[in-house]
């Protein structure tokens, strides 16, 4: 799954060459092989590496504030969404969807690796929620049908549909 | 900028010791611990910093790695990939270990979760070559990771196996005064305690994944299995079945025999060389594992016979028996009942204990040879010997000892080498002298027979495909064997000049015996034919029996190539090994379990420790080297007796049986199962079959982790139903402490049933408190494994006692010292005086000192205490110097000194001050 992640990654970064990877232990923790120095293991180091490979550094943040607020948010898909338990699921979306109410973007009015690695891993929830849930959390619906919009981001994932118009208008409780 | 901290939470710690270490100015702001900081999340989450734009970063990390970057220090790629670790891999076990160490009191299953973690940090620790984690320099991934494990590494008793590098860079980081100050200022000085109140607000953490990285899986406990709907109705449906009239288990009738249309299991476990006591890893590697199989094939309905025997032939037999001045008979009838003894002691329940010097030895083992000769399998060979001239014969394996040519140990034997571990050929030892006389040996030939393996090799290889692909080896058995295939197999000679042996019925060789691993093997099938006569329809009965070997893997070759090979050659029709256990070693503390060092525990000292047999079973079983080495020690012992043994298992089986007593005047209760009752049932349901399915493929160590889980869940069940409360309530709580003692005691029943292969004193003892029907056990083990409810409402228990003792750090420790190495010496070898200074056992009345026929040695006790005390005095001035680093010529002087006194001491206890084998005492 990760591994299918950064090759996704890598063709939206435009790196020419895709790199060689195997995973470790049973929750399969990439691991990028180099020729050149030791090996890089975990999702968010080599998503990381590979976008300053790419010459993308925007995509990390143009400020350190940014920056900071970027490498939240890969931490957080990595220690908080990936293996969340079922009944976390809820506050997860809850949050997010508080959080992103004056955002555009993860980390505020640019696109960044935040949204594409967020995406990739809040897509496998996404796909479960039925509209009126979308419809609940209306700025995380947003948020993502823009990512996956988002040029050369989505890739390996199946386009979600995600309405636009409210359908149920008495949606809060 | 604003950081917001509360005291007593652990993730505060990283990002105070950053703040404190980078000078970026912030402002900091001590919160209660629920004070909700960052607006758009549902729950308090602290650390939280307030950036200049508003946003809050409330992930510790972030905030770290922020702070750094804002004082001016990039965050490499390696810093990344430890924070990202750090994250993923090591907060979740920590997190599990920090609740379970300050709430629940379970500090050593604390220590195992993390061990896997902490041995992965080890190891990077150990290939690096900074100073620190990334580089010569402290960045924020040792700053994270530092205050990470801090709760734990600065607690000086945290135990979690060999952890030098990481307590050596734990220092290092700690001692900057930023991490010191941090710590301070969140954990008051009162480590785990000052973490309470935060962990109980936290959920209770649970790991959904075992360590990832590629780990050795020590203790960990095992993920929680989740429970599914079906599962539960299944578990309810079972446990109603009342125990059917399943006929109670027949006694068993002695000859047993194979039986058509039964599965008939033939067990072996490897036959214990006569000429010594066997220690704790002899124990475990062989007849205990077997007899734990025996027992539970027995419950599970197999026709089983499990038979062992001393192996008695050999140089090593004629060596003892000269140095105890008997023959070589008297030696093996001496030692063949101290073996028995030792094995009734650990309830080793074999239907039949042998022994290889008997009529029918000879007879099949001359059988196997002539029908081996008539087949053209044994060659004709001369080998250069060294020969004795002074004592007029060959001199075989251990009659000579010389300087080994691989690593130039003095004392090599003509077999192998002690200190390399190297097989050597006698005739290539340097400097060889013949053990008995002492005298330089000269090199003769000698003729002998080989078994020709290059010519049996295909058969081999085309059964050995068939058996390993369908039975149950152990990886350990199968690359052991792989290994002497690739290498090609050679001709093996089978005959030894010896006159302590099966003699070699062809007249060309009448003056030689047979080789002992020739010989040794063939002893399970004459030990059978001493059991019974039809001894041929257990061995030469392939299609109808399957067996299982049990040894340890340095027995491997001769079970699964030569063996096999004569036995093939033979043509007979002979079953063949089906499955083939072995085990790694058991180390002993720190060091291997030496025979001729006499360091380790022996077979006949086990009782005399006051430790009854089925702890001793218990811990040896749990850890069982299976897979890899392992260790026994003291410490670990006397922790698992009392965290697994007496807190675990005792404390619910106790807690069960004394609830019926007390509140319910001895009979078992009505039960009105509720959801919870029924997710109890099903997930002991769940670990009943796993116990099944690691023990019929012979996983006994982790099958033993079963029963412990089961009680695990049986105290936690009877903890948040609190039926003593309940009984002092109304009729519907009262009902319900009623359906929560039935259930836990029926769960106790079904503990005594599983515990019978492992531990089959207290399974008794509980069977007898609770009066279980007799066909409970094998009825529950049956198939799959079925929890029934066995103890139905009304059924009267017996009286309930404690099951367990604890076993106080004192008594651990002076067992400790008493076995901690220097036993009185096997096999007379030449004692260098022990310079080592610590070497106090002598000082111990460890064993009842011997008679005084040792002429003029009588024992006086007064002075013997006396110089007990003065020994153990002097010992200690040695250290202190040693650790002084004094002048070597005062220590050498000290040192005198103190043996001295240990020979002052020896004479006065009785014994002879050059200490002489003990091992063959009497009870």
């Amino acid at each position: 799954m990760a591994l299918r992640e950064l090759s996704s990654l890598e063709k939206s970064l435009g790196l020419k060459k895709p790199n060689k990877y195997s995973t470790q232990g049973d929750k399969k923790v990439p691991v990028l092989q180099s020729n050149n120095g030791p090996s890089l293991t975990g999702l968010v180091t080599i998503a990381t590496h590979l976008v300053r490979e790419a010459n993308r550094p925007e995509l990390l943040g143009s400020t350190a504030e940014q920056r900071a607020v970027v490498q939240q948010w890969l931490e957080y898909r990595v220690t908080k969404l990936d293996n969340c338990p079922k009944e976390e699921i809820k506050t997860i979306l809850q949050d997010l969807n508080q959080y992103l109410e004056d955002k555009v973007y993860m980390a505020g009015d640019t696109f960044t690796l935040a949204d594409t690695l967020m995406y990739y891993g809040i897509h496998r929830i996404m796909v479960d929620l039925a509209v009126q849930e979308k419809e609940k959390h209306a700025n995380v619906s947003r948020w993502f049908d823009h990512v996956q919009h988002y040029p050369g981001v989505r890739h390996h994932l199946p386009l979600l549909v995600v309405l636009r118009n409210r359908l149920y208008t008495s949606g809060h409780h | 900028m604003k950081l917001f901290v509360s005291e007593g939470n652990p993730h505060c710690v990283k990002v105070l010791a950053a703040v404190e270490l980078t000078g970026v100015k912030c402002d900091i702001s001590h919160v209660n611990q629920d004070e909700q900081v960052v607006p758009h999340l549902s729950r308090p989450s602290l650390p939280a910093l307030l950036l200049p734009s508003g946003l809050h970063l409330f992930i510790p990390n972030a905030i770290c790695r922020y702070l750094f970057e804002v004082s001016g220090q990039e965050v490499s790629d390696q810093s990344n990939q430890w924070l990202e670790w750090e994250g993923t891999e090591l907060q979740p076990p920590l997190m599990q270990a920090l609740h379970m160490s300050a709430l629940q009191g379970k500090g050593a299953e604390a220590a195992g979760t993390l061990q896997g973690p902490l041995s992965f940090l080890e190891r990077s620790l150990n290939k690096r070559a900074t100073q620190f984690l990334t580089s010569e320099e402290v960045t924020v991934a040792d700053i994270v990771l530092w205050a990470a494990l801090y709760p734990f590494l600065s607690d000086s008793s945290f135990m979690a196996g060999d952890l030098g590098q990481v307590r050596a860079w734990f220092e290092r980081v700690g001692q900057l005064e930023a991490c010191r100050s941090a710590a301070q200022a969140v954990l008051k000085g009162k480590g785990l305690e000052a973490l309470k109140g935060y962990l109980q607000k936290q959920p209770v953490p649970h790991i959904q994944h075992r360590g990832a990285q590629p780990c050795n899986q020590a203790e960990g406990e095992d993920a929680e299995h989740a429970i599914t709907e079906e599962e539960i109705q299944a578990a309810v449906k079972t446990w109603s079945q009342a125990l059917s009239d399943f006929p109670a288990p027949a006694d068993r009738q002695h000859p047993i025999l194979p039986k058509e249309g039964k599965r008939n299991v033939l067990i072996t476990s490897a036959l214990p060389y006569v000429n010594n006591v066997p220690h704790l890893g002899n124990i475990i590697g062989c007849v205990l594992s077997a007899d734990v199989f025996a027992r539970y094939g027995r419950l599970r309905g197999w026709n089983m016979l499990f038979v062992c025997g001393t192996d008695e032939y050999g140089t090593a037999t004629e060596n003892k028996a000269r140095e105890e001045g008997l023959t070589p008979q008297e030696i093996c009838d001496k030692y063949h009942a101290v073996h028995a003894a030792i094995y009734k002691w650990f309830q080793i329940d074999f239907d039949f204990f042998g022994r290889t010097t008997t009529a029918h030895q000879t007879e099949i083992a001359q059988d196997i040879f002539w029908r081996l000769h008539q087949r053209g399998y044994l060659l004709e060979d001369t080998v250069e010997q060294l020969r004795c001239e002074s004592c007029q014969r060959f001199l075989a394996d251990r009659f000579v000892e010389g300087i080994c040519p691989h690593c130039s140990y003095p004392e090599a034997r003509g077999d192998q080498c002690d200190k390399c571990g190297r097989l050597i050929n006698a005739v290539e030892l340097k400097d060889p002298l013949c053990k008995v006389c002492k005298q330089t040996p000269v090199v003769r030939s000698s003729k002998h027979l080989f078994l020709d393996l290059p010519k049996l090799e295909s058969q081999l290889e085309e059964w050995l495909e068939q058996s390993v692909s369908s039975g149950d080896w152990t990886p350990n058995a199968r690359q052991i064997t792989r290994s002497w295939l690739r290498d090609g197999l050679k001709p093996r000679c089978i005959t030894r000049d010896l006159l302590w042996g099966t003699p070699v019925p062809h007249p060309d060789f009448s003056e030689k015996v047979f080789y002992v691993w020739f010989d040794a093997p063939i002893g399970y099938l004459s030990i059978t034919a001493n059991y019974t006569e039809q001894w041929e329809k257990w061995w030469k009965n392939p299609k109808q029996v399957e067996l299982y070997n049990f040894m340890a893997k340095d027995n491997v070759p001769f079970h699964s190539v030569v063996f096999p090979c004569s036995l093939l050659g033979a043509q007979d029709n002979y079953t063949l090994v089906n499955n083939l256990i072995a085990t790694e070693y058991l180390n002993y503390e720190d060091t291997k379990f030496s025979k001729s060092r006499g360091v380790g525990v022996f077979g006949d000292m086990a009782k005399d420790t006051g430790i009854p047999a089925d702890v001793w079973r218990f811990y040896l079983l749990y850890v069982r080297p299976e897979g890899q080495d392992s260790a026994f020690s003291w410490a670990d012992m006397a922790l698992k007796n009392n965290s697994e043994l007496l807190n675990n298992l005792g404390n619910f089986i106790n807690r069960a049986g004394m609830f019926v007593s007390k509140f319910f005047e001895g009979r078992v209760p009505q039960t009105e199962l509720q959801p919870e009752d029924s997710r109890l049932l099903a997930q002991v349901v769940w670990e009943l079959r796993q116990y099944i399915q690691l023990l019929d493929r012979v996983r006994i160590r982790d099958a033993l982790k079963c029963i412990l889980n089961i009680s695990r869940h049986g105290n936690q069940y009877i903890q948040v139903n609190e039926p003593w409360k309940r009984i002092k309530g109304e009729d519907k709580d009262r009902q319900r402490a009623g359906t929560v003692t039935a259930v836990a005691v029926n769960v106790a029943c079904l503990l005594a049933a599983m515990l019978e292969p492992y531990m089959p004193t207290v399974s008794a003892t509980i069977r007898d408190q609770l009066r279980a029907p007799p066909s409970s056990a094998s009825t529950m083990l049956h198939g799959a494994g079925s929890f029934i409810c066995t103890l139905p409402a009304g059924h009267r228990i017996g009286t309930v006692s404690p099951l367990f003792q604890k076993l106080e750090a004192d008594q651990i420790e002076a067992l400790r010292k008493r076995f901690g190495g220097q036993q009185p010496e096997e096999e007379g070898s030449k004692q260098q005086p022990k310079t080592d200074a610590t070497s106090e056992a002598n000082a111990k009345p460890a064993t009842p000192a011997p008679p005084a026929e040792a002429a003029g040695n009588f024992a006086k006790p007064e002075r013997a205490k006396q110089l007990a005390q003065e020994v153990a005095e002097q010992g200690d001035r040695v250290r202190a110097l040693k650790a002084q680093k004094a002048e070597k010529a005062v220590i050498t002087e000290e040192v005198a000194k103190l043996l001295e006194l240990k020979k002052q001491l020896a004479l006065a206890e009785g014994k002879n001050p050059e200490p002489s084998p003990q091992k063959g005492k009497k009870k």
